[in-house]
């Protein structure tokens, strides 16, 4: 059931169904249109709405079972996709790498399919290699919902970037998008990087070299290795996290190092717009990649980035899991 | 579950604008006359034209009586009861309501009633809200063949109609005047 032709833009205002969505699967941004993605950030302002009623809970997915598959630990994307499926009424089972069978032996193809007899759904994965979602979208019935998979995609977390620049802003097209830190290894960043440039912004990246590859410049992006030099013009700065536990070593010779060339401290800050947002995926290094005082400031958005998150991903859960295949 | 595609041409014309106007101000009429605390009323249109509706009938309310009644919108797509059966999702929209409902009386406004799963379904959306005193329920046009136990307290116009013929409502088209229509099955088919 994939769908080779997603979008039929409709015309009439009238249209009471969805035309303009029929994937199962949500794999990337990378291969979604302009459209779909503003398709997914308008269905999401709806679902925003459900979290300030009383009753923040509409039975949109009722009797559908959502596993969420995460085979590398995760806290806050695992517990935004439950609570996203819990007010849609979807039921949930969560599965990590330690409880799953993949310790015993099993691989990830037979665990998925095990989990498919049970009549699951829709599946959210997170997993280490880059295509995991993919090579189980192809063999499954369910919705595959990539959650984060290696250092290629976390669709989700884009999405929800986007949704709320959108919100604060008005709009996409045109700003200057600054993304700072880790870009070689963050999934976040491309899909990001995706999304940015199909709604039409400019993008530019900020890191150290050996983080932050020319390559990168294929894709239609700006790379800056001088921080200073793009902080004036941004209109976002979204500064991901140095992830120690990926580090090796010869990457960058130390966090203090780190933080005086590309650190967003409280010197850098006043070369900021007065409305240029900041943000960040989370979860934040305080005093490493952001000054703490700034992550609690007027300019940061990354609060609203989480609410944002469970909007997105209401959206994305209905949207693909919704759908009769 | 409107049935309202495009499809002018074939379309038996059954109400035109000036009718859809008197329609609408005999209906604010009514809704002043049974609800003596008028200023409790919140006329909540389901998208698109239940929305329209609401809002001119909201205007008539204010012409005669010189009170602008609280409007909102409530979105049903996602209260239905079909997600999931079907091949094409219904688009979700913001719903906006004042709140707090508590004591308050809100009127779903909707342009045709058919089998009432609508209405169910935006009952459901309203209560997630809060707890209104009462919920009233207004349409356009009342077509007919009811599947669950639902009656509108204010009906435009009552339409008898046979399951395979189409309602069309055009209303706060830009361009295009209002009407209402009756589309007839195809006799090829």
């Amino acid at each position: 059931m994939r769908a080779a032709e997603s979008v039929t833009t409709s015309s009439s205002p009238d249209a009471a169904f969805a035309l303009r969505w029929n994937r199962k699967d949500l794999l990337g941004l990378r291969e979604l249109s302009a459209e779909e993605i503003n398709f997914i950030l308008d269905t999401a302002d709806a679902f925003k709405q459900v979290g300030t009623r009383e009753i923040k809970k509409v039975p949109a997915l009722r009797g559908k079972t959502l596993v969420n598959f995460f085979i590398e630990p995760s806290t806050r994307t695992r517990t935004s996709f439950e609570l996203a499926a819990f007010r849609l009424s979807a039921d949930v089972i969560n599965i990590s790498a330690s409880t799953s069978s993949l310790t015993k032996g099993e691989t990830l193809k037979d665990t998925a399919r095990n989990l498919e007899a049970l009549h699951a759904d829709i599946l959210v994965l997170r997993h280490s290699f880059a295509g995991a979602p993919q090579f189980l979208a192809q063999r499954l019935e369910a919705s595959v919902i990539n959650a984060g998979d290696g250092a290629h995609e976390h669709p989700t977390q884009a999405l929800l970037d986007l949704y709320t620049i959108r919100e604060k802003r008005g709009k996409i097209a045109g700003l200057h998008v600054a993304i700072i830190g880790d870009i070689l290894f963050s999934r976040v960043a491309r899909s990001n990087i995706f999304g940015l440039l199909k709604l039409g912004a400019r993008v530019t990246l900020v890191g150290p070299s050996t983080l932050v590859p020319r390559e990168f410049e294929k894709l239609g992006v700006e790379v800056s290795y001088k921080i200073d030099n793009v902080l004036p013009s941004a209109d976002v700065v979204n500064l991901l996290r140095i992830q120690h536990e990926r580090q090796r070593k010869e990457y960058f010779p130390g966090i203090g190092e780190y933080t005086r060339f590309f650190g967003l401290t409280k010197e850098r800050a006043k070369f900021l717009k007065p409305d240029c947002l900041i943000m960040h995926p989370g979860p934040i290094n305080r005093g490493v990649e952001i000054d703490s005082g700034i992550a609690d400031g007027l300019q940061s958005v990354i609060l609203d980035q989480v609410t944002n998150g469970l909007a997105v991903r209401m959206a994305v859960l209905y949207l693909c899991g919704g759908i009769s295949t | 579950m409107k049935q309202t595609k495009q499809n002018s041409s074939t379309a038996v014309p059954i109400m035109d604008a000036e009718a859809i106007r008197r329609a609408l101000q005999r209906i604010a009429h009514e809704i002043i006359e049974r609800n003596p605390q008028l200023e409790k009323v919140v006329l909540a249109g389901i998208p698109t034209r239940g929305v329209e509706i609401a809002r001119r009938i909201a205007g008539f309310i204010h012409q005669i009586e010189k009170i602008d009644l609280d409007t909102g919108v409530i979105d049903v797509a996602m209260h239905r009861d079909d997600v999931g059966t079907r091949r094409e999702l219904p688009v979700v929209r913001a719903s906006k309501l004042p709140v707090p409902l508590e004591g308050r009386t809100v009127i779903i406004v909707d342009d045709v009633l058919y089998t009432g799963r609508t209405v169910r379904a935006a009952m459901d959306a309203v209560n997630s809200f809060g707890r209104p005193a009462r919920i009233q329920f207004a349409t356009l046009i009342d077509r007919g063949h009811r599947e669950l136990p639902i009656r509108a307290d204010y009906v435009g116009k009552n339409l008898p109609t046979s399951m395979n013929e189409k309602v069309q409502v055009h209303i706060g088209g830009a361009g295009q005047p209002d009407s209402v229509g009756l589309i007839k099955p195809k006799t090829s088919e």
